[in-house]
């Protein structure tokens, strides 16, 4: 799978304060001043785009690409009170062969799994380029201390997972304790080390407001994520075209600004490769081609990813298979 | 794996609406007392398609002896028409919405192929506005005596409607249904470049039942349409179109009986204060200019723009357009489309060379223009002043004048110093300032952090050279009504 090395360096401190940005972070009202300075989000000439975007017509060999893409992209997850090795196991194997039936598929990105499960699904995706994405900080709710939160990293990177999820403390970011989210993010960054790569999670359904969702973008790129992504999959509103497009746009101009590129991860509800295909160009025309590459974009979902081996079959045969033709896990 | 191949850009393969929803006769006659008829004097003139210059029918070219025809049937039909109670015209218009919108795909196709305009325009935008236009007014037709015009309004008589070419069936929807509605009968004369959208209408008024002459349609170039408006059984004149004709129109019915609507001309300004969402700001912007190729009367042809966010609005404008995909308008990934006519062309090829030559910095992107047909790149002027004929004259095109402006007072000053009144546009995060500065406006429309939004509730239509007279809402209805 994918290969290719990241096409701009990985944040630090000196990217940032080569721009300007270094003072930013210097206390609460620095910060505070700054985020609230950002332009504000009109709720709906911003939906009035994505949904715009969400007509483009994706065919023939234009969906033959969106659709390989997609499958290269998804974090394939499995987060259940339920999980067991056997289900990461089968997991695993799925990411790195999702259709048994045509070995060219692509692999997907990763497998996204709980901390005490990073083992099971290193094992299972050994030998292959999928990586092993690990949610931590006392996901979903990231209610707990600090120190609790950077044991649950700590183990997960210890584990030997490539990728770190935290969700960022909703509570302290809508009390408007943004010094508070900031050093959070710092401290997991520096508990994911050089080995493991960083997502945020805002829980953009939680932060409810979308001038909310761009702040809570440029804190955790402040802060050194390497990507930020939408959701837990675990409340009532998870990615929309919307918030991904705010996402977007953020990375975007964080790029313009400070030379350093951010992922995006949408994560929950988006089911079907038609989905997918709609954020796949809400990213070709809005942070540009540049993150069309599972490196910089990501989707976190489970059912996803058989919509779009079916979807891919179809395209090669001609035909709809149907459920009993893709691996049920 | 390889994902070399996969790195290169996500190019979208072409995804063409289908023509063959669409049936174009060879040849149209004049829709004249419930009849398709040729000219008396047995005149035609070709339609072309501007995206392929392919001709795609041949239609009848009216002269004063048909209008003269088409102004007895409206006269006619009238008597009827105004003795219906309000509910049965209700049921017509309903009828006929229904109707516009089963036909959707088909007429959405047939205007894209007559005009030029993207398939996406007019199947997102177009259509729906029109089906809206008639469901709106039906509601109408049984509830004028609460419209605040008296007890009983009474209609005019017979409307005499010229409209032009850039959203053809819309114009139409904005003319006949009010008409209808409030009980007048009809003369419509199409522009001379997309009369076929009109002829279909004519079509789905007889699969609607419509009686014969509440709706005539006389197609032909300016002659017919100077015909229509003089003749003496004319009781309203409704024309939208370029200020010069609207005053030419204003001039022969100086001193007659008849009621004139006008709607002409525009330069709107889109003002972008600095504390405004700037990404959507700059969607609007873009929408507002090269929607229908900025063909549009109330097109946001003017930005001006606060100085501290000057570079920063520019840079995100330029990055935007240079996403927008010109090409085939039935390719429903198309966002520009084809200029309407070659006389078009001409004049926004020479508007923009002045512009140049006046000294006003010329920007479009990379843009690979079709072979045939009738293209022009999106344009953006920087270091543009009040003084360039770029500023002040409607171009009528895709092309974008930039201005800025330091404080709130300066930018009223600006946006108003034109002859025109149609539309403007304020961007701000801040509610106290959009009141504060719609107030002042001289502009019959002005959106706040939108732009070319359309519903057929608002009235519309413009101060000074923009026209007089309003259309749709409670307000549009008077200009048919006796009072």
């Amino acid at each position: 799978m994918p290969t290719t090395a990241p096409a701009a360096p990985a944040p630090d401190a000196s990217a940032a304060s080569a721009s300007g940005l270094a003072d930013v972070t210097a206390s609460d009202s620095t910060l505070r001043r700054f985020l609230h300075g950002l332009p504000g989000v009109d709720a709906v000439g911003l939906e009035a785009r994505a949904a715009s975007l969400g007509t483009r017509s994706i065919k023939t060999t234009a969906k033959a690409y969106a659709l390989d893409l997609a499958i290269s992209m998804v974090d394939l997850t499995t987060l259940e009170g339920a999980d067991t090795p056997g289900k990461v196991r089968a997991l695993g194997a799925k990411a790195v062969h999702p259709d048994p039936t045509d070995r060219a598929t692509p692999s997907a990105a990763a497998v996204c799994v709980y901390p005490d499960m990073v083992p099971f699904a290193k094992e299972a995706v050994a030998g292959s380029d999928v990586k092993v994405a690990s949610v931590a900080t006392a996901f979903p709710a990231g209610r707990a201390s600090m120190a609790v939160k950077l044991a649950d990293v700590r183990e997960a990177v210890a584990a030997g997972a490539d990728e770190v999820d935290m969700v960022i403390d909703r509570g302290a970011f809508l009390s408007g304790n943004y010094l508070k989210v900031h050093d959070e993010i710092t401290a997991v960054k520096e508990t994911c080390g050089t080995s493991a790569r960083l997502k945020v999670i805002f829980e953009t359904g939680e932060l409810s407001t979308y001038d909310n969702i761009r702040r809570a973008s440029w804190l955790g790129m402040l802060a050194g994520a390497d990507f930020i992504k939408t959701s837990t999959g675990k409340v009532a509103v998870n990615a929309t075209p919307a918030n991904t497009l705010l996402m977007l746009e953020a990375v975007r101009d964080f790029r313009a600004q400070t030379g350093v590129q951010i992922g995006v991860k949408p994560a929950g509800g988006i089911r079907t490769a038609k989905d997918a295909i709609k954020f796949l160009v809400l990213v070709n025309e809005t942070a540009g081609a540049d993150w069309l590459d599972n490196h910089w974009f990501r989707f976190g979902a489970s059912s996803l990813l058989n919509d779009l081996l079916m979807q891919r079959q179809k395209l090669a045969t001609g035909r709809y298979s149907g459920p009993d033709y893709v691996t049920v896990d | 794996m390889t994902m070399e191949k996969r790195t290169s850009a996500f190019e979208y393969a072409p995804a063409p609406e289908s023509r063959a929803v669409v049936d174009i006769a060879p040849s149209y006659g004049l829709f004249i007392d419930g009849e398709f008829a040729e000219a008396a004097d047995g005149k035609v003139f070709k339609t072309v398609s501007p995206a392929t210059e392919e001709v795609l029918s041949e239609v009848a070219e009216a002269g004063e002896a048909d209008v003269d025809r088409a102004v007895r049937a409206a006269r006619k039909a009238f008597e009827t028409w105004s003795a219906l109670p309000g509910a049965e015209r209700a049921k017509y218009l309903f009828r006929i919405a229904r109707i516009l919108q089963e036909r959707g795909r088909e007429l959405a196709v047939l205007e894209t192929l007559d005009n030029g305009k993207p398939i996406r325009e007019t199947r997102d935008a177009d259509l729906p506005l029109v089906a809206a236009h008639f469901f709106y007014h039906a509601g109408w037709a049984d509830k004028l005596s609460h419209a605040g015009y008296g007890p009983d309004p009474r209609p005019l008589g017979v409307a005499g409607q010229v409209i032009p070419w850039n959203f053809p069936l819309l114009m139409l929807a904005w003319k006949v249904a009010p008409a209808l509605a409030t009980g007048n009968t009809v003369v419509l004369k199409p522009a001379e470049t997309t009369p076929l959208s009109a002829l279909f209408f004519a079509d789905v008024c007889r699969q609607a039942g419509l009686p014969k002459g509440v709706v005539n349609i006389v197609t032909g170039d300016g002659r017919a349409g100077a015909a229509l408006v003089a003749h003496p059984g004319v009781d309203k004149v409704a024309f939208t179109g370029s200020t010069a004709v609207g005053k030419q129109i204003a001039r022969t019915l100086a001193g007659t009986r008849k009621k004139l609507t006008l709607e002409l001309g525009g330069k709107g300004a889109n003002i972008v204060f600095d504390d405004a969402p700037l990404d959507q700001a700059v969607e609007g912007v873009v929408n507002g200019i090269f929607f229908n190729q900025g063909q549009v009367c109330c097109a946001g042809s003017r930005l001006l723009v606060q100085e501290s966010v000057h570079d920063e609005v520019l840079d995100a404008l330029k990055r935007r357009i240079s996403t927008l995909r010109l090409g085939d308008p039935l390719d429903k990934n198309t966002d520009i489309g084809a200029i309407n006519s070659a006389q078009q062309l001409a004049r926004i090829t020479a508007l923009a060379d002045r512009g140049e030559a006046e000294g006003a910095e010329r920007w479009s992107p990379a843009c690979q223009l079709p072979e045939n047909g009738y293209w022009f790149a999106p344009t953006l002027f920087t270091n543009v002043t009040q003084a360039h004929t770029i500023a002040r004259d409607e171009i009528f095109g895709p092309v974008l004048s930039v201005l800025t402006f330091r404080t709130p007072d300066e930018a009223v000053a600006k946006a108003n110093n034109t002859p025109y009144g149609l539309s403007a546009g304020i961007w701000t995060e801040k509610g106290s300032r959009i009141l504060a500065v719609a107030n002042r406006l001289r502009a019959g429309v002005v959106w706040s952090n939108t732009f070319n939004k359309f519903d057929p509730t608002s009235p519309f239509g413009g101060y000074k050279e923009s026209g007089h007279g309003r259309e749709g809402g409670r307000h549009g209805l008077e200009a048919y009504l006796d009072v």
